[in-house]
């Protein structure tokens, strides 16, 4: 992996510096102007230094299990790291689904090896119910329970956002899934937000603690509603900078 | 629950100055200018568009390199999934695609000419960013594999390629069940019968894909208003229905469609 970062916007006149992790999967454009649209100042890089700076830290990635974790492995233990200083860690699609222990997906090549970063204790699913696979499209998101990346984040700091430029709720509202696995947490408590194709899975997940979390779904790709939850995620950032600074 | 997805398409020429500019016609020909494309994009996001399919009907590549500028401009600020299409004959084409702000690439000679594109795409890429893409065109002849009834007259549908104007013998139904085989994640129905006739999509092609496949069907080619979506969506089972002239030359707005299929009970996105 080579050892370049990328800062695609100036730091001055943004909320919060996050990092998105560049580990050779997928395309990191949307993801970085949706994170600049929300606020932030976005460092696309695979150099795990630059982690412990940032306010936030972005896992995304389109593809297989096996692969992410795979190419992800050089830098699985600032991850880990990431999470245990309770900064934000914020996983999108298949980064959501590598926060958990197992897939499916990795079991199916005939090597069971294949482990997740276990932040969120659980496997990875196949759709199998007679759905059209994959999960392609719009859904809607039911909220199950508080956390701000689905509600807001009262951060009490005038100017920090433009009026009406804030974050909210996203119960009820539709989002850009593209999956053929689903995530299945141990713990209930960890499903955040669920949505129905067929049977209901977890949509957004999240930790214990509260600080790592992810969507399956594409907020960079869910138009309205996706920039909503960026600029929850950013507030997020703000907050535990704050908190880290004080 | 899943919506039913309503997706403008796009199709991208060059002016006479070079320009990106956007064409709308008949039968693949009759082309009538509508605008400019990033323009297009913009608005129809704001009018509730789940999606966007932009096709380089250029074939040049001057307009390829147009068509990736576009691509970029509006994936910076449309923040909904784009399908880009045309031209699109190796793996390198995807990969710049993708890197211009592309979510998936809409494949069609390119596939049918080296089936194996569709393995190397899905296999480089993911099986989500590959489209395959067909233009069908019914046949009443004793040439194909699979009949269907249409209009009490049993067809076959074959795979057509450069707009309908060159006939390859392959039977539509068996590209489609290989082309999932190799990976393709989304199909993409065309119909040259029914293209820019406004008269509603070929609902026996769309349905006999459907029954083939487990991979979501776009449906496209005929669209002359909120009734042939929800024809398309109640009879054929399209996920999603494309719709260029409807839209753009303002005949209803994608809202329009969506509170006629969401009166009628069929899910859509507000």
């Amino acid at each position: 992996m080579s050892q370049q970062s990328l800062t695609t916007r100036s730091s001055e006149d943004a909320l919060a510096s996050v990092v998105v992790v560049d580990y050779g999967l997928g395309n990191l454009r949307s993801v970085t102007r949706g994170l600049e649209r929300a606020g932030a100042a976005v460092t696309i890089t695979d150099d795990s230094a630059a982690f412990a700076e940032a306010d936030g830290v972005v896992l995304p990635g389109v593809g297989a299990f096996r692969e992410g974790v795979e190419n992800a492995d050089p830098i699985r233990e600032d991850l880990l790291a990431v999470a245990d200083r309770g900064q934000p860690l914020f996983g999108i699609c298949l980064g959501m689904q590598m926060l958990l222990t197992t897939s499916e997906e990795g079991a199916t090549d005939g090597d069971a090896a294949v482990t997740g970063l276990d932040l969120v204790p659980g496997t990875n699913v196949r759709f199998d119910h007679g759905q059209k696979v994959p999960h392609m499209g719009w859904n809607e998101l039911s909220v199950e329970r508080a956390h701000p990346l689905v509600e807001g984040v009262d951060t009490e700091t005038e100017g920090d956002r433009a009026a009406g430029a804030t974050g909210g709720s996203v119960d009820g509202r539709y989002a850009y899934f593209v999956h053929s696995y689903y995530a299945v947490p141990d713990d209930d408590g960890a499903t955040v937000a669920s949505t129905d194709y067929d049977l209901e899975f977890p949509a957004i997940v999240a930790n214990e603690s509260g600080n790592v979390f992810g969507t399956q779904f594409h907020p960079e790709k869910s138009g309205e509603t996706g920039l909503t939850i960026l600029r929850n995620f950013v507030d997020i950032c703000v907050a535990y900078r704050r908190g880290r600074d004080a | 629950m899943l919506t039913k997805r309503i997706i403008p398409c796009i199709d991208v020429d060059l002016d006479d100055d070079g320009n990106p500019a956007v064409y709308t016609g008949v039968h693949f020909e009759d082309l009538k200018y509508t605008g400019d494309p990033v323009e297009m994009a913009r608005a129809y996001n704001e009018a509730g568009a789940d999606e966007f399919v932009f096709l380089d009907i250029t074939a040049s590549a001057d307009g390829r390199e147009t068509m990736l500028d576009v691509v970029s401009q509006v994936a910076d600020e449309v923040f909904i999934p784009l399908t880009v299409g045309g031209g699109i004959r190796t793996t390198e084409d995807i990969k710049e695609t993708l890197r211009a702000g592309a979510d998936k690439v809409s494949i069609t000679t390119g596939a049918l000419e080296r089936p194996e594109l569709v393995n190397e795409g899905a296999r480089a890429f993911g099986s989500q960013c590959i489209v395959i893409s067909v233009d069908a065109r019914r046949r009443f002849d004793e040439d194909g594999e699979h009949y269907t009834q249409v209009d009490g007259e049993s067809c076959w549908f074959e795979c057509t390629k450069k707009g309908g104007r060159e006939g390859t013998g392959i039977d539509v139904l068996e590209w489609a069940a290989e082309a999932e085989s190799r990976g393709a994640g989304e199909l993409f129905v065309n119909s040259i019968d029914k293209d820019g006739t406004k008269d509603g999509y070929d609902i026996p092609l769309t349905s006999a894909v459907c029954d083939v496949v487990d991979t979501p069907v776009i449906a496209s080619s005929g669209c002359g208003g909120p009734e042939h979506m929800h024809e398309v969506f109640t009879e054929a089972n399209a996920d999603a229905g494309l719709a260029a002239s409807i839209f753009h030359f303002d005949e209803y707005s994608i809202a329009d469609v969506k509170s006629y299929l969401d009166e009628r009970d069929v899910p859509v996105r507000f």
